[in-house]
């Protein structure tokens, strides 16, 4: 038998309870089956509303399911309980979201290390250099001393990506995030997924409105009211379904 | 293991927005200094109270009364209740404490007491043409000056001075003004009996409580035995121990042996003493509101936080951290606020208690017997106690908005900022 896939949605659904009274429940994603291996680079796209971030958020265990099961390594991660998610996730999982989330009180230097602080694998003095080293992957040795605010968009939101691969992730899970970069910086930051990808073996997922940005990665996921219609190798799609 | 990174986010937050940290910080900071200061303030005046109290007063007085009426021949032969006596007129005995000599002897047989008699009466004084009344005491000098410190507050002659002078008198500097007599002078002293009996002031006495320096003199117990027509009677014994803290159970146990009412200097400062508690519960209730204020100020900080933290606090669980770390991210804070505060307010006290301390007043103050400034207490007590209530209140504040952070879900609120 072949080993179990790293990343696994098992018909995963996800009702949200409607909001107020006599509201109807919504229906966020429903009946995903997905499988992600070590060194896939997967581009999940579709129009707006049609539940990218919500199935990213179910992948990167910050959300349960309704129905069905996310499996990590073959385990069933509804088991786990929440500090053992929260484990999971900050070892072996890596976030960028739209907005860049940076600790406004840090330095960039600092708030890559917090990930590596946090988890406590590596010494101080050790866990300084691998951040400098991620942040110089970035083109990003200038900024190490200085405050979010201090930094224009596209480099707080390549230190965000700096900050999700501090850990050295398996998985690095990034919703929109070149959303509000400028082409250049997007394609920054797509070049150090696609690193991680060919020269690492780690998997990146990411959701994209950007389709030329969805080309370059190995597969496309496209999702329409919460279903995968098309799943596959730059599956073409409906270009005018995207906002 | 997370704890330094904990407290590095949590003092980072802090540091970020100092104008509201510094103002929780000195609202603590305030509650404590001022309950500290307020609280060696009552405590030192109490304390000196008290140390007068003992110092000059007697620790016990065994009285020649008895705390309950004799029972009646009449009742005690009818135990079944058929018989009441009213309207009992005292029967025209001597009061006295019987056999005082011998009480005497058996109680100086306990080690660390010193016992002294005294007969107390009425006189009228008389010098030239001005009359003064006040109750003469009777004492053996020997025995008294171990019992009492009149001594000390003698401004003129000394104890033994009444030995070594026949009918030698001791005034207070209060009566002595009214008759106009001084050290010297032969003044008479008239009882209620009639008996007349000339005496010379050998001594004066200021204790800076004018009931005492109007109202009382010395004289030999002997004098007075005769002035007032009761030879060898005594009406009370004064006691002094070397451990006060013994004078109440001990003033039980010498009742319930002799009958006499004994009274302990706490039972007869009961009236200050339970005013002290009073003084007491005011002092705490209020400064302990100036310690609430400012929990609520720390609440109101920490809330505040997390509220403004909600993304960041999305982002750490995100990243991994989980609930206790966030609570405890916030906690941090709140103790964090709480001992600064706690740390200041214990300088702020220290201070206040030094200018206090400082301060002088221009009048003799008769409670404060020739202190012109406020008595301080420089106890740690009173440091440790805010300090740890500022600690625990100040942590207890931030639990519940910690809590609120900890349970935030992330998906929310990424959900909300994208
Ligand atoms: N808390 C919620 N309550 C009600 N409806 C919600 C809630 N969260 C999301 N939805 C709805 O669920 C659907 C899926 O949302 P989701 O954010 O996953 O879509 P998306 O594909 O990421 O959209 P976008 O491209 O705009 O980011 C949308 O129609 C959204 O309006
Ligand atoms: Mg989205």
């Amino acid at each position: 038998m072949s080993a179990p896939p790293l990343l696994e949605a098992r018909g995963v659904t996800r009702i949200l309870p409607g909001e107020g009274f006599g509201a109807p429940p919504v229906r966020l994603v429903e009946d995903i089956d997905l499988t992600v291996g070590a060194g896939e680079f997967v581009a999940i796209t579709g129009p707006s509303g049609s539940g990218k971030s919500s199935l990213l958020y179910l992948l990167g265990l910050l959300d349960r399911p309704s129905a069905g099961a996310v499996l990590i390594d073959g385990e069933d991660t509804g088991a786990l309980s929440a500090p053992a998610l929260a484990r999971l996730r900050l070892a072996r999982l890596g976030f960028v979201f739209q907005f860049h989330f940076l600790l406004p009180e840090f330095t960039t230097l600092e708030n890559v290390m917090i990930p590596m602080r946090r988890l406590g694998r590596h010494p101080q003095d050790e866990i300084r250099e691998r951040a400098r080293a991620i942040l110089a992957s970035l083109g990003l040795q200038d900024a190490e001393r200085k405050l979010p605010e201090q930094l224009s968009g596209g480099m707080r939101q390549r230190v965000a990506v700096a900050r999700a691969l501090a850990n050295d992730p398996e998985i690095v899970l990034a919703d929109e995030p070149t959303g509000n970069l400028d082409t250049r910086n997007a394609a920054t930051v797509f070049d150090v997924f696609a690193r991680i990808v060919g020269e690492h073996g780690r998997s990146v997922i990411v959701v994209t409105h950007d389709l030329d940005l969805a080309a370059r990665a190995g597969r496309r996921v496209h999702l329409v009211d919460g279903r995968i219609v098309s799943d596959g190798p730059h599956s073409p799609v409906v270009p005018q379904a995207v906002a | 293991m997370a704890l330094p990174l904990v407290i590095d986010i949590a003092i980072g937050q802090l540091r970020r927005r100092k104008r509201q940290s510094i103002v929780s910080i000195m609202g603590v900071a305030l509650g404590v200094g001022f309950f500290i200061a307020v609280a060696s303030l009552m405590q030192g005046f109490q304390q000196y109270f008290v140390s007068q109290v003992i110092d000059i007063a007697p620790h016990i007085v065994i009285k020649d009364e008895f705390r309950t009426p004799a029972v009646q021949p009449a009742v005690a032969a009818f135990a079944e209740g058929a018989v009441a006596v009213r309207g009992v007129k005292p029967r025209d005995e001597i009061r006295g404490i019987r056999d005082a000599r011998g009480k005497l002897a058996a109680l100086e047989a306990v080690p660390g007491l010193a016992a002294a008699p005294t007969l107390r009466g009425p006189v009228i004084l008389r010098y030239g043409a001005r009359d003064h009344s006040v109750a003469l005491v009777g004492v053996e000098p020997e025995r008294e000056r171990r019992v009492t410190n009149i001594e000390k507050d003698m401004i003129a002659g000394r104890l033994e001075d009444l030995r070594a002078t026949a009918n030698g008198v001791i005034l207070g500097i209060g009566a002595a003004d009214r008759l106009g007599a001084g050290v010297g002078d032969i003044i008479t002293a008239v009882s209620p009996r009639g008996v007349a009996v000339t005496m010379k002031v050998v001594g004066l006495f200021s204790t800076g409580l004018t009931a005492l320096d109007q109202g009382e003199g010395y004289a030999l117990l002997k004098t007075v035995q005769i002035l007032q027509q009761r030879p060898n009677v005594v009406n009370s014994i004064r006691i002094r121990l070397a451990d006060i803290t013994q004078a109440e159970p001990l003033a039980r146990v010498i009742e319930a042996r002799f009958g006499y009412r004994t009274e302990s200097w706490e039972e007869t400062n009961s009236n200050i003493l339970s005013l002290f508690i009073i003084q007491n519960a005011i002092m705490y209730s209020v400064t302990g509101a100036i310690l609430l204020v400012a929990a609520f100020g720390i609440y109101n900080i920490i809330s505040t936080v997390v509220h403004e933290k909600t993304r960041d606090i999305a982002i750490l669980k995100s990243l991994g951290f989980t609930e206790g770390d966030i609570a405890r991210i916030f906690s941090v804070q709140g103790f964090v606020v709480g001992a600064i505060g706690a740390a200041l307010g214990c300088l702020l006290g220290w201070a206040l208690i030094e200018m206090l301390a400082a301060i002088r007043f221009d009048f003799n103050n008769p409670v404060l017997r020739g202190q012109r400034g406020f008595i301080m207490s420089r106890s740690a007590l009173p440091f440790i106690f805010a300090g740890g209530f500022a600690l625990v209140s100040a942590s207890a504040a931030s639990i519940l908005p910690a809590r609120r952070a900890a349970r935030l879900n992330p998906v929310d609120i990424v959900r909300g900022a994208a």
